[in-house]
């Protein structure tokens, strides 16, 4: 699926430039992506050394299985073939945490950790239950405040920035929600198949 | 504002010190360690290097054809009959595809319509409410070689779409 959407994305860009003559904006857009893309992934290369690091002491420290311990009951009802006491616990859990209170910075690398730790459990290439769920997660975000949108909102002179955080939460919490059910009901459904 | 940004700051330099002195404690080699975790990173950032220099030139390709605007103008009316404001349409759409291109729509409402109007509100919640799925799927997938995706992609959209419609209605309900 996902190579129908990079190819199509590209090639109806391309037809479509074709037709209506905006090939010169195409050809330009091509190679000043592919300099973004790796200024993007050289601005993580930072982030990543540093937070991996980090996390590495945190795991030998006993700090993230102290973190699995406390949570759970609930990641365990989440997350059901994990081995409980597995560190893939702990890094979900840095992950949500980070995302939580809005340091995406923080959250991508602990997210990277726990899907690299999900792969040991399940192997191969293709992506396991517990991955599909904890991707659902975060791609129905789970920040609470939206500290970017609250600096773009205060550098527009708003009356009030953090007015809109509030109904953020709800839209989150509700958007996350459905993420797991979707989630749920997708896995039994292709289960059933099967 | 004041508590949340400086409960923000606080939060990262008290986490650190709270691993620095566990480790220190627990006579963990912590410097080691870091390094030996930090070139985890560096092989990790590699290994992204060319899956997102791919989506990006792909979604960009898309976006600077001109063939994105079309397609949401195309729908657009569609969307108003069900009654989703023209002017957010573009950004719900975007949202889910490329982070930056949604960011600046974000800017560009908000500095058009006012940041304590209704689409600037509704821009406001969108935005903070849900994720670039396109982009956590490549990131988190491409760095670990997952190849086959199952119902991933479907999961997080539909997920998304939720998130717009939600956004939309809590932020009529709340200002409307």
């Amino acid at each position: 699926m996902v190579n129908i959407i990079w190819a199509g994305m590209a090639a109806i860009g391309i037809i479509y430039a074709m037709i209506n003559g905006t090939m010169d904006k195409v050809n330009e857009a091509i190679f000043e992506s592919a300099n973004e893309a790796v200024t993007l992934t050289i601005g993580l290369i930072s982030v990543l050394v540093f937070w991996l690091g980090i996390m590495k002491i945190a795991e030998k420290a006993g700090i993230l299985e102290l973190l699995a311990k406390l949570f759970r009951p609930v990641v365990v009802r989440l997350f059901p073939d994990i081995p409980k006491d597995h560190p893939a616990i702990g890094y979900i859990l840095s992950n949500i945490t980070a995302n939580i209170f809005g340091l995406g910075n923080a959250a991508t690398p602990m997210g990277i950790k726990a899907m690299e730790q999900m792969k040991q459990i399940s192997g191969g290439d293709t992506a396991s239950r517990s991955m599909i769920t904890f991707l659902a997660l975060n791609t129905s975000s789970l920040t609470l405040i939206p500290t970017t949108v609250i600096a773009i909102r205060m550098q527009y002179d708003s009356a009030s920035p953090t007015e809109i955080v509030g109904a953020t939460i709800l839209a989150t919490l509700i958007s996350s929600i459905s993420a797991i059910l979707i989630d749920r009901f997708f896995y039994y459904h292709s289960r059933r198949r099967i | 504002m004041g508590f949340i940004t400086s409960m923000s700051i606080w939060l990262i330099p008290c986490f650190i010190l709270v691993v620095l002195i566990t480790a220190t404690v627990k006579r963990v080699p912590s410097y080691e360690l870091f390094v030996e975790g930090g070139k985890e990173g560096v092989k990790m950032a590699f290994s992204l290097l060319p899956f997102l220099v791919g989506m990006i030139v792909s979604i960009s390709i898309l976006r600077s054809s001109g063939a994105l605007d079309a397609f949401i103008n195309l729908i657009s009316p569609f969307l108003s009959f069900i009654g989703i404001p023209p002017d957010i349409i573009p950004l719900a759409i975007v949202r889910p595809i490329s982070g930056t291109a949604a960011l600046g729509m974000t800017t560009e409402l908000i500095d058009a319509y006012g940041p304590d109007s209704f689409i600037g509100r509704l821009a406001s919640v969108m935005q903070g409410s849900t994720d670039t799925t396109l982009y956590i799927l490549t990131v988190y997938f491409g760095a670990i070689g997952i190849r086959k995706m199952g119902y991933a992609l479907k999961v997080g959209l539909l997920a998304d779409l939720v998130g717009i419609i939600a956004s939309i209605v809590i932020v009529s309900i709340l200002f409307g």
